[in-house]
């Protein structure tokens, strides 16, 4: 350590040289970045022989299950926007501009990204979607949570966001922007549905202890059951949050035995729907009798991934769903088709419209002639449409919600295979399920202005 | 020594510099070059340095420095709503309340040492991580996170007579836009500011001190030392390190959920730092970037990717590859980072850090025999 000029072996000089050198090359990125405010628009696809979509799902988490099927989905979505395999719904899409021939003559591409259940993940997934792949939309998410967070950032970014499975009213509520779009039903419309049919099965004097997940989907959930089970003189014993993705829900049920009430409400969904249930039963909540009252489970939220991981303990249990498979339109029939012949079983809900986002998103860029996110928008504002399994259907321009009917269904006692699990119960026609734009319950939120990212 | 030592620092210091500014080009080959990931090897770069001061320097293991970064979050979104869009106040707060946060946290964990402290450490940061995740609601707004919103009161910028119109404001320094990549620039200028702090508090007294916990804190003792407080110190700059990183994350992107401080992002910076070199300056951020860039990139490789790569070999051999492969990235991204940790904890157990100094060593040994042992030591201490 002693031998001192040795050990250095910069001299003066050449520090100044280094540092020299590394100024000038700090400063070339400068001179290197690209100016994306030159464009028209964000991710402009220009005269490109092809067009990228993001579709960004939990591949990971409680909702991995629903993440799958949605991922699969669009891959047929593409499949069949390119003209290959039948054309599924493409052939029954009423009114329809779609070609066969990828979007706008472009061929369309895909990107996929791992939301795991989470806002950061997927943030930062839809992130290098945008500015990495050069998506013009991103669509996916089987959070309400992970929805709305990805929701703002396609906002902030200048992308059109096709919400996937997405339930909760914020999300066309409180949290609703003007580049966001949802296909899927929502808390109220479960609610609504689900009001009479309770009242017809379990009458009019009900005591409902609710057990909901902790964030948003499941408080606006919470809030629209309770609002309608009320509506039908029934009576709230307990709300209670629980985490999402606790694994373990018996510390939640045993409170339920000696609480006086009858019914419970589940307010999950996914791995943790499948889990309170199932310990639900195991407790024995359903042989339970309550001042000679059956107890009754109510799952709101009901999808046949669910039902399937949940097996047995479905049987008689009631709840709501955006699409089922056994559906006999022409719309449904073929989709179910052409997804059992590309993966051998039928389709979930989470699929059906992830599916149908996708189309209906390459159908206004369509009718639009561009990709341009302000005028896709406004071609799906307000836009009807009829033949993607749902009946007529309505894109509501004042907040972007798909208005429709809506399914009440319930476990079936007799399945007849391992899919054929629920069976529908009642079709609720769209004028019972709709509401106004500025309900209470979808107050306080601003779609703002559309932002085409330029 | 001391003139020639000080005299590498700096060269250290503006080649890190150089290599920090320039990313976007040297990057482009890796596909990652876009702004997201750059600002976050940045921001997760910052964190591991700050880690690094407690974990590299004292040899503490915090299990729980997430909590800070969650602290510094939440502050930083809450800045931007109340006070202004301005990025400096919201890193101020973030920084001074992380930093206090780490103080009574620090001031009852360091009571105990070993794998006592690393516990107590883990237990608080869960409890906070619980209480943002239901108990602070209001606070915090749980599972869906905090975000900002149009009614938001935003008092600075109302009375400087910026007005909202209906789309969120974005985060500015000064009007400068934080998003994209004058975002990602500003995050490489706090990086290096905050490798800049860290490698004086490395060279200087305090960090020779904390080096000397390290050793054998029983012989400090005895010495006539009392080593609470500069553990405590240090444990407090370690965390507002980690504010200032958790600052940076709602700079970049406005936004604070409580799974940042959940017990596996503290496990995460625990993995950078050891997986780039616990002790090193360069190190933990070298980790910091290579987990973060299998969590981006590996993460999105998908069936279809990987059968372009795979394009030249026959379709028999192309399935089995790409099955292979397959189970390595997109959802199996997990599985290659667990590998990878586990070959270097076995076989560079000073993290890439020692791989790069063993490197250098052969060369040298190939250029002339007798001067190996100085370079070896001489780069054992500057890097």
């Amino acid at each position: 350590m002693s031998k001192k000029p040795q050990t250095s072996n910069w001299s003066r000089r050449d520090v100044l040289k280094a540092s020299a050198a590394s100024a000038a090359i700090t400063g070339a990125p400068l001179f290197f970045s690209r100016n994306a405010y030159g464009a028209e628009f964000l991710n402009n696809p220009g005269d490109g022989g092809t067009v990228t979509l993001g579709f960004n799902v939990p591949q990971s988490g409680a909702y991995a299950d629903e993440g799958a099927d949605e991922l699969r989905a669009y891959k047929l979505a593409v499949k069949h926007l390119n003209g290959e395999g039948d054309g599924g719904m493409m052939n029954t899409l009423q009114p329809s501009a779609l070609t066969g021939n990828g979007i706008l003559g472009k061929k369309v591409e895909y990107v996929t990204g791992d939301t795991q259940t989470k806002s950061d993940a997927a943030r930062a997934s839809a992130k290098r979607m945008i500015e990495k792949d050069g998506v013009v939309m991103v669509t996916g998410g089987s959070s309400s949570g992970v929805a709305i967070a990805v929701q703002g950032l396609c906002q902030d970014a200048g992308i059109i966001f096709m919400a996937g499975l997405t339930h909760s009213n914020d999300t066309t509520g409180k949290d609703k922007k003007a580049n966001g779009f949802r296909h899927f039903f929502n808390a109220y419309m479960s609610g609504a549905a689900l009001g009479p049919v309770l009242e017809k099965e379990y009458g009019k004097e009900r005591r409902a202890y609710h057990l909901t997940a902790d964030y948003t989907w499941g408080w606006t959930q919470e809030e629209s059951i309770t609002a309608s089970t009320e509506a039908i003189g029934w009576t709230t014993a307990e709300k209670v949050k629980t985490p999402v993705g606790a694994g373990d829900f018996s510390q939640y049920i045993t409170p339920v035995l000696n609480s006086g009430a009858d019914t419970l409400i589940l307010n999950h969904y996914g791995k943790d729907m499948i889990n309170s249930l199932t310990q639900a039963i195991q407790f024995g909540l359903k042989d339970k009798q309550v001042e000679g009252k059956d107890f009754q489970i109510i799952v709101p939220l009901y999808s046949r991934l669910m039902a399937q991981g949940a097996g047995e303990n479905v049987k008689g249990i009631f709840g709501s769903t955006n699409w089922h498979w056994s559906l006999s339109d022409a719309g449904s029939q073929a989709f179910v088709k052409s997804f059992g012949q590309e993966y051998g079983f039928p389709p979930s809900q989470a699929a059906h419209t992830c599916y149908v986002q996708t189309l209906l998103y390459a159908d206004a860029c369509e009718r639009a002639g561009t990709f341009e996110p302000c005028q896709v928008g406004a071609a799906l504002e307000g836009h009807k449409f009829d033949g993607m399994g749902n009946g007529p259907t309505e894109y509501r321009a004042e907040d972007h919600q798909c208005f429709k009917d809506v399914l009440v269904v319930k476990g079936k006692d007799n399945p007849s295979s391992q899919f054929d699990l629920l069976e529908v119960v009642e079709v609720t026609p769209r004028a019972q399920v709709e509401y106004a734009v500025d309900h209470p319950m979808f107050a306080g939120g601003d779609l703002g202005s559309c932002n085409n990212g330029a | 020594m001391k003139n020639s030592s000080a005299l590498s620092d700096w060269v250290l210091f503006l080649a890190f510099a150089a290599a920090v500014l320039t990313m976007p080009l040297w990057l482009a080959p890796f596909g990652a070059n876009y702004p997201d990931l750059m600002q976050k090897f940045a921001i997760f770069g910052v964190f591991a340095i700050g880690f690094n001061i407690l974990f590299g320097l004292t040899g503490y293991l915090s299990f729980g420095h997430a909590a800070f970064l969650g602290v510094g979050s939440y502050t930083a979104v809450w800045s931007f709503k109340l006070l202004s869009m301005n990025v400096l106040p919201a890193i101020m707060f973030s920084i001074v309340v992380a930093g206090v946060f780490a103080f009574l946290i620090g001031y009852i964990s360091l009571r105990r040492s070993g794998i006592y402290f690393s516990i107590l450490t883990l237990a608080f940061a869960q409890m906070s991580y619980n209480l943002a995740y239901s108990v602070l609601t209001p606070i915090t707004n749980g599972e869906t996170g905090l975000q900002l919103s149009l009614s938001d009161a935003r008092v600075l910028d109302a009375m400087a007579g910026i007005t909202v119109t209906r789309s969120l404001p974005s985060t500015n320094l000064f009007g400068m836009k934080m998003s994209g990549m004058p975002g990602f620039y500003f995050c490489a200028v706090v990086l290096i500011v905050a490798f800049f702090i860290a490698l004086r508090i490395t060279r200087s007294p305090f960090g020779a001190m904390l080096k000397g916990i390290k050793s054998n804190q029983t012989r400090m003792a005895y010495t006539g030392l009392n080593t609470r407080p500069y553990l405590l110190w240090a444990f407090v700059i370690s965390g507002m390190f980690a504010g200032l990183a958790g600052a940076m994350m709602a700079v970049t992107d406005p936004l604070a959920g409580a799974e940042r401080m959940q017990w596996t992002a503290s496990g995460e910076v625990v993995l950078m730092t050891i997986l780039g070199g616990a002790g090193t300056l360069i190190g933990p951020v070298l980790g910091a970037a290579l987990i973060k860039y299998f969590e981006n990139i590996f993460s999105s490789f998908n069936e279809r990717i990987l059968n372009r790569a795979f394009e030249a070999l026959p379709d028999s051999i192309q399935s089995i590859v790409v099955d292979t492969v397959g189970l390595f990235v997109g959802e199996g991204w997990h599985l290659t980072l667990g590998l990878l940790f586990m070959i270097t904890v076995i076989f560079l157990p000073g993290g890439i850090m020692e791989g790069v100094r063993r490197i250098t060593a052969l060369f040298d040994r190939d250029k002339s025999g007798s001067s190996s042992a100085a370079s070896n030591t001489a780069a054992a201490e500057h890097s």
